[in-house]
């Protein structure tokens, strides 16, 4: 099978290579012949790196442990489930993995755009084909080739390590790569764009979906990656702000700073320089997410193993800035702006402050993120920038931009008029105000928590209005029941609402992250039957009592569980089995350090969590630290409504034109210049 | 009636007498004493006597100490978890040794606080003392002084500007399209406030 996987990638690369010149000579010349041979091109290494990565999970299936990758991150008794995972869970996988799931996503995107855009095509095809056979020749030529072979077979492969075998792990790179791969497209197309000089409204239609669907995947990607963190890492956090975990932040905010500022170009024609900015700037982002994650430059928990794999990306990302952004100044001219703003107060307005804040955070996280490389290169001593330092920079330019998600939706377009302003603020600062108010009569004194979920309210009053009064205005024009009413108000027009379902989920994780201010935890030594005690915010006492522990044999581990009794206000309300696991090959050989496998117990108002630390001296009593984190439910159904919002927005058709729409309302005109 | 038992899921049936299955039990008893049929010595009541030894207890990681009153000094906690464990974890040093159970470096960090503090020393003594032995990067957060002061304020600097800035821009284009005359479209029959009005509602309703 590594003889068809080498051939396969060779062929990929020289066919992927070939694709790259027809696509953009083709395009440059207008050259029919060179421009359906790109398009084939895509296709066949399309094909070749489906082959390629068909003949690696065979690899992996057949236990070839002659295959060094093989023998690397698998044996011969890890569950299927993660077998299958093992594709990506290597350096030189996860590259053969990006590179089929880009030829894959390029296909697609050659097959599904509509004739109006084929001008731009032949530019996308060379651009996909160009990155592809990149990431081709960093497996060919950068040592990253995972159809190595040894020059032994080892009777059992090393396995997969612990910490990944959780189906967190299973979901959540292919998600975050989904995400970072598909950014690609609408770069492609936008490069096509600067190309072909055909910078009419077009490419943005063409890319608008693209980026919405690598915006949803990054999303979930991000979510499962915080679930990962706090079910299977065991340091009681979902956030951290590793490098890694600010890698696959950086492009989200640009990606949404881009769907939010498109709406601009959309409507007013405006800001096209910057909509392109943001697209070439978000996968540029993602390309600086793989360096940071395979070079080593950074340390960090996540990373793949340090290899001078970093260089060629270093490269390719200096190389591809350099190359588009010349390009793109030289079609500045081309770039003008069709209208101008018109009011301080209006939504394009506010949505530029918007824009200004998630680029201003992206910096201010990239910032950290490489501050330890300057501060070494100007004071000669690399520091180190923690969490404390994120937060402390972070937090409230976050607090703006929730400010801004409630402030956005209630301005109207081009100018609002002050008894507009007032009556669509009166009821959100209300409720924001008396949100305040309560958290204050209730005793909360913090001010960042009084802030965010003060502006939590907000936000959430103004979502609320907004499909209130939608629902109300169909209700009267079409006497529609109310229920019947809310859904046909988001079927059509799922662009907005569903842009509003997104927020909600947005104010949920903003109130949640604010929870973790009221984090409470403790250590104790406990022989069985003996308890700790805890205090939770919400003011309940949790009482874990240590009944006992248990070793057992499962399929590739050794475990010693606790079973550990949890009591609110002395009443018994569940079981806490917190394990350390020695994890063991085939032949009962350890394989990795015991880890250690927390124990969660979710409620709606906060999250106990228990970790078995150790035992003392080989007996039950054991080291146990127990931790109450509040509203980390919130934390992941926040996610899942931002996930279904984004569904909602992408999901085909329920739109028309905007005086279709309002024909619907029961506004039967029409605007001068529209179709 | 027969007596049925139920062992693993599977169901067992069988004409046992009380004073025949006592019998058999007396008998076992001697044969086999109670040490040998357990895997691991008995469970302690709650709150009663030793805790039983684990069957393999090298399976449970590496033996740890039992946790005193000092851990779980909150005075302790908030020390460590200004300082950077250095085994390679980007974790503070109380995350790191209440999480991750093989690392040696952050417990060993922890005792070194813990023997300062009982010197007498501060807090701001005993991270002074981490930061002369290890220098800055010890510290979770760079101090607030030099070049670190670029690290905390050019992102908001930078924002602040760059928000002036827009802010003067949007205003100078506003007040560009506050002086051009409004041109009423040819043709409509509407004033100018029925115009202002149908424009306000229709923004209303695009998106």
């Amino acid at each position: 099978m590594t003889v068809l996987g080498n051939l396969a990638l060779w062929t990929a690369f020289l066919v992927g290579g070939w694709g790259a010149l027809a696509g953009l000579v083709g395009g440059l010349r207008a050259r029919p012949d060179l421009q359906q041979s790109a398009r084939h091109a895509v296709f066949a290494m399309c094909g070749a790196l489906l082959v390629a990565v068909f003949s690696l999970e065979v690899a992996l299936f057949r236990h070839d442990f002659n295959v060094e990758y093989v023998a690397a991150y698998t044996s011969r008794n890890l569950p299927i489930f993660y077998t299958w995972s093992a594709l990506y869970a290597g350096q030189k996988g996860s590259l053969l993995f990006w590179a089929t799931v880009l030829s894959v996503f390029g296909s697609l995107a050659l097959a599904l755009t509509p004739r109006r855009q084929r001008e731009l095509l032949p530019y996308v095809a060379g651009v996909v084909s160009l990155v592809a056979a990149f990431f081709l020749s960093v497996m060919l030529f950068g040592g990253a080739n995972p159809f190595q072979r040894l020059p032994y077979t080892p009777l059992d492969g090393s396995g997969l390590n612990p910490q990944l075998q959780n189906p967190g792990m299973v979901f959540h790179p292919p998600m975050l790569y989904l995400g970072y791969i598909s950014i690609t497209i609408p770069f492609a197309f936008a490069m096509a764009a600067l190309l072909s000089k055909r910078l009419d409204t077009d490419w943005l239609v063409a890319i608008r979906k693209w980026t919405l669907l690598s915006w949803l995947f990054l999303s979930i990607g991000i979510c499962l990656g915080m679930w990962w963190a706090y079910v299977e890492l065991g340091w009681g956090g979902y956030w951290a702000w590793d490098p890694v975990e600010n890698a696959s932040l950086l492009p989200w905010l640009t990606m949404t700073a881009f769907l939010h500022s498109v709406m601009i170009q959309e409507k007013r024609g405006m800001l096209k320089k910057w909509n392109l900015a943001l697209i070439i700037g978000s996968w540029l982002l993602s390309i600086f997410g793989t360096f940071i994650t395979r070079s080593g430059v950074i340390s960090s928990v996540h990373s793949f193993t340090q290899s001078n794999v970093g260089y060629f990306f270093l490269f390719f990302l200096l190389v591809a800035g350099t190359a588009s952004f010349t390009l793109y100044a030289t079609r500045l001219p081309l770039l003008a702006a069709d209208t101008r703003l018109e009011s301080m107060v209006s939504r394009e307005a506010s949505f530029l402050f918007n824009n200004l804040l998630f680029v201003g955070i992206a910096f201010s996280v990239l910032w950290g993120t490489l501050f330890p490389i300057l501060s070494e290169l100007v004071q000669g001593t690399k520091v180190t920038v923690g969490p404390p330092f994120f937060n402390q920079v972070n937090i409230p330019l976050g607090l703006a931009l929730l400010g801004l998600t409630g402030i956005g939706p209630l301005i109207a377009w081009r100018r609002a008029s002050l008894p507009n302003l007032q009556r669509q603020f009166a009821v959100p600062v209300t409720a924001g105000v008396f949100t305040v108010l309560v958290l204050l009569l209730a005793g909360m004194r913090d001010g960042y928590v009084l802030v965010a979920i003060g502006l939590g309210g907000f936000v959430a009053a103004t979502i609320v209005q907004e499909f209130a009064r939608g629902t109300n205005a169909r209700h009267r024009q079409y006497g529609e029941p109310y229920p019947l009413a809310l859904g046909r108000l988001i079927a059509r027009n799922r662009r907005r609402y569903g842009g509003y379902i997104v927020h909600t989920g947005i104010v949920m994780l903003f109130v949640a992250f604010s929870g973790m201010a009221f984090k409470t935890e403790t250590e104790a030594t406990l022989r069985p039957g003996e308890s700790v005690s805890l205090r939770s915010p919400y003011g309940s006492t949790y009482t874990f009592t240590h009944l006992g522990i248990s070793q057992y044999d499962a399929l590739n581990r050794l475990v010693t569980a606790a079973a550990v009794e949890v009591r609110r206000d002395g009443k018994r309300i569940g079981m806490l089995n917190p394990e350390k696991r020695q994890h063991v090959d085939s032949f009962g050989r350890p394989t990795f350090q015991p880890s250690t496998e927390p124990s969660i117990m979710s409620l709606l108002r906060e999250d106990l969590y228990g970790v078995l630390g150790g035992v003392v001296n080989g007996t039950e009593q054991a080291v146990f630290r127990f931790t109450i984190n509040p509203l980390v439910w919130w934390v992941w159904y926040g996610g899942v409504i931002v996930a279904l919002g984004g569904l909602v927005v992408m999901w085909p058709g329920g739109g028309g034109s905007p005086a279709a729409r309002r024909s619907q309302a029961g506004y039967a005109v029409r605007l001068v210049g529209e179709k | 009636m027969k007596p049925v038992s139920r062992l693993d899921g599977w169901a067992v049936s069988a004409t046992v007498t009380r004073r025949g299955f006592l019998a058999a039990g007396l008998g076992l008893l001697t044969v086999y004493p109670p040490n040998r049929l357990t895997a691991q010595s008995p469970d302690s009541l709650p709150g009663t006597g030793p805790s039983g030894r684990l069957w393999d207890p090298s399976r449970a990681g590496r033996p740890l100490p039992p946790v005193t009153a000092r851990d779980n000094d909150a005075a302790i906690q908030a020390i460590e978890k200004q300082i950077h464990c250095t085994c390679g974890c980007n974790l503070d040093v109380y995350t790191c040794r209440t999480t991750d159970f093989t690392c040696a470096i952050s417990p060993a960090m922890h005792r070194d606080v813990l023997a300062l503090a009982a010197q007498g020393k501060t807090g701001q003594e005993i991270i002074d003392a981490f930061v002369r032995q290890h220098g800055v990067a010890i510290l979770m957060a760079p101090p607030k002084r030099g070049f670190n002061l670029a690290g905390y304020f050019v992102p908001s600097l930078l924002i602040l500007v760059a928000g002036a800035i827009l802010g003067l821009v949007l205003r100078r284009w506003s007040r560009v399209a506050a002086a051009a005359p409004a041109t009423p479209a040819p043709g409509v029959a509407a004033s100018r406030e029925e115009l202002e009005r149908l424009r306000r509602e229709l923004d209303r309703l695009s998106f």
